[in-house]
């Protein structure tokens, strides 16, 4: 039973490469298999992210006493083979993006995965490469994790037409591009210096360096965390991130907003890991402020609902990334909370974006009448068969009735749980947050620095959202209302009734989130079991 | 040896930094291709430079790693290899696609306002 049950870690990585495999033999017209296929392999993902975050709790002793499970690939022992490790905080982040995966998949059913069709192998390597980021122990496999889901998202923010998706799609590959160079060179560093790449082991071999040596490797380190930095869109690194996500198609929006929690999450695992000195966390803080605030005046000047929305991924990165900085222990189950939550609202928002955007009236496109030479567009001259025209309302699908309504009630959901407001979580997560801040030792002037910087972008951004929503709902100019079907209807509404859940259920979760925290902050648990791992025949080596 | 190694590294890497702040699609393309030869010199340079050092095992018996190159750098610089190439053979897509719905070469799919 065990022996099974601790295959399931490799899983959440194996189900998706096979699933995007098995897909890309499938011809075009068999949509209603890749769908079928696709929404299997998400489903079965989020079933098996549930048994580990089930596994690795204090409920279930039997498999992982300590709740770190090691899957040493190949059976190599850890310092020299390549393990996956799952703990507690690995198990969150799989169970919330096989949850943004199932949602945005299903959303994305609706009409927006036609035409073409590699947008579902894409949109299966995509929760391959977060998956494996959030259960790799590996620097080097994180680095390649990360490669695939940004060479998948790479794919997904280049569907649909149009010139300035281009433009967004070639400064977001410039930008991560570059980044993953910064990545490999801080990888390189730490390896020079610690002469390996096993988290666990890094952290033992980079106490025992000194003098020159724990110099270049802090420099390898901070290297590596500008990389993650990049990626997870703190100021003044993150000019390509409105452009992009309000660009991209809405489920890829909304299942982008997870990915720049992957640049956190690695923040978080190798800040711990690692012990970093004050110094780099103090920085975090100052970054982490910058992006809040710089988010926060972008989110008043935002006049599109789906630019708003960025601004809003950038806030609530901004409040993570300054929490962290301020290294309060106790401060970290609220940071894991208020990332659930921000991550599950981002979600909707971006899928609400997409519907939203169907009740303005457009005027077809203006073609420009003396164009000398009207230029065949670049698809055309590169030789590939030009995409078929989504043709709206066309396909099957029951419309809900009610539409503007369902569309007001979301819209005023995400804007209590953007802003932070009760009776929603998203305030549940702010007042943690502030209550987690305010209850350290000591309070320092950072503290209250971050506690009026959280309330006062709350604030503002439901000034914004306001505003917006005023214009979108109750302005008397022309408006139509939307035809919404239930496979885009419901997945906002899940979203929204499941932040709600946690809202309700919010002793059990945050206990169970401190605990993740605890087991974070306290990495010894993690390196003795990752670093103990005798692979193959656990029972018969131990003395 | 050192010298030259990180002489040539710093000329890859500096020329790829300035090629990746031009306004032109191609020299940033060339410029993410200089740093990516920059990059991969670098991981190399990591796991120390040798001569004569093969850096898999020959032969039985015990061995003595100090006759050995460290394996795990060329291992990586491969993957790293491999991953840079396939990016920048994607961006040199997109680069061809703005081009041609653009009509520039710009980065930002325009000409600048004279």
């Amino acid at each position: 039973m065990n022996a099974v049950l601790e295959h399931l870690i490799v899983l959440p990585v194996v189900v998706p490469l096979l699933t995007a495999a098995i897909m890309l033999f499938l011809p075009e017209s068999a949509r209603r298999t890749r769908v079928t296929l696709a929404l299997a392999s998400v489903s079965a993902q989020l079933l098996m992210s549930v048994a580990l975050l089930f596994l690795t709790s204090d409920a279930a002793h039997f498999i992982w006493p300590e709740g770190v499970g090691v899957y040493a690939m190949g059976n190599w022992n850890a310092p020299f083979g390549i393990v996956l490790v799952v703990d507690r905080l690995a198990a969150v982040m799989l169970a919330l993006s096989s949850t943004v995966a199932l949602t945005t998949l299903t959303y994305s059913v609706a009409r927006w995965d036609r035409p073409g069709q590699p947008f579902h192998s894409l949109f299966q390597l995509l929760t391959m490469g977060v998956n494996g980021a959030f259960l790799t122990g590996d620097l080097f496999n994180l680095f390649v994790f990360f490669e695939v889901l940004l060479a998948a998202s790479y794919g997904l923010v280049l569907r649909g037409t149009g010139t300035p998706r281009l433009r967004a799609g070639m400064h977001y590959i410039a930008v991560n591009l570059a980044a993953s160079f910064l990545f490999l060179i801080g990888v390189a560093m730490i390896y020079g210096m610690a002469g390996t790449l096993n988290m666990a082991d890094l952290a033992g071999r980079a106490s025992a360096l000194s003098g020159a040596d724990r110099a270049l490797f802090d420099a390898g380190a901070a290297i590596l965390g500008v990389a993650f930095l990049v990626k997870a869109g703190s100021w003044p690194l993150n000019f390509w991130l409105p452009g992009t996500y309000s660009i991209a198609i809405a489920p890829v929006a909304a299942a982008f907003a997870l990915m720049t929690k992957v640049g956190l999450y690695a923040i978080l695992r190798l800040g711990t890991i690692l012990q970093e000195d004050a110094t780099l966390a103090g920085a975090l803080f100052y970054v982490g402020m910058a992006t809040l605030i710089s988010a926060t005046v972008a989110m008043l000047a935002a006049k599109h609902l789906a630019r708003l929305a960025s601004f809003s991924v950038l806030a609530s990165m901004g409040i993570l990334l300054s929490a962290f900085g301020l290294r309060i222990e106790a401060l970290t189950g609220p940071i894991l909370f208020y990332l659930v939550v921000s991550v599950l609202t981002t979600a909707a928002f971006f899928m609400l974006t997409g519907m939203t955007d169907r009740t303005r009236i457009t005027d077809p496109p203006v073609m420009p009448e003396d164009d000398p030479a009207p230029r065949p567009p670049a698809y055309i001259s590169y030789g590939v068969r030009p995409p078929s025209v989504v043709q709206e309302d066309e396909e099957a699908g029951i419309a809900i009735p009610g539409a503007m309504a369902f569309l007001g009630l979301m819209f005023v959901c995400c804007a209590l749980l953007v802003s932070g407001l009760p009776p929603l979580p998203g305030f549940v997560a702010k007042f943690a947050l502030i209550r987690g801040a305010l209850q350290g030792e000591q309070v320092t002037p950072a503290t209250g620095v971050l506690v009026a910087a959280i309330l006062v972008s709350g604030l503002t951004a439901l000034i914004a959202l306001s505003r917006v929503g005023m214009r979108l709902f109750w302005s008397a100019a022309a408006r139509v209302t939307p035809r919404l079907r239930v496979l885009e209807a419901a997945p906002v509404g899940v979203l929204i009734l499941l932040c709600l859940a946690l809202g309700a259920a919010a002793d059990p979760v945050g206990r169970y989130l401190d605990s993740a925290a605890r087991s974070l902050h306290q990495p010894d648990t993690y390196i003795r079991a990752v670093l103990a791992t005798r692979p193959g025949d656990a029972t018969a080596e131990k003395p | 040896m050192e010298l030259v190694f990180a002489l040539a590294i710093g000329v890859l890497a500096g020329s790829g930094i300035w090629l990746l702040l031009r306004p032109r699609t191609f020299q940033v393309l060339m410029g993410l291709t200089l740093l990516s030869y920059a990059v991969n010199l670098f991981i190399f340079g990591m796991g120390r430079l040798a001569l004569h050092r093969p850096p898999v095992l020959t032969g039985h018996g015990p061995v003595d790693p100090a006759l050995y190159a460290d394996p795990v750098p060329q291992a990586l610089v491969l993957t790293a290899i491999v991953i840079g190439f396939a990016t920048t053979a994607l961006f040199l897509v997109v680069l061809l696609a703005l081009r041609g719905s653009t009509g520039t070469d710009h980065v930002d799919g325009q000409e600048p306002a004279e």
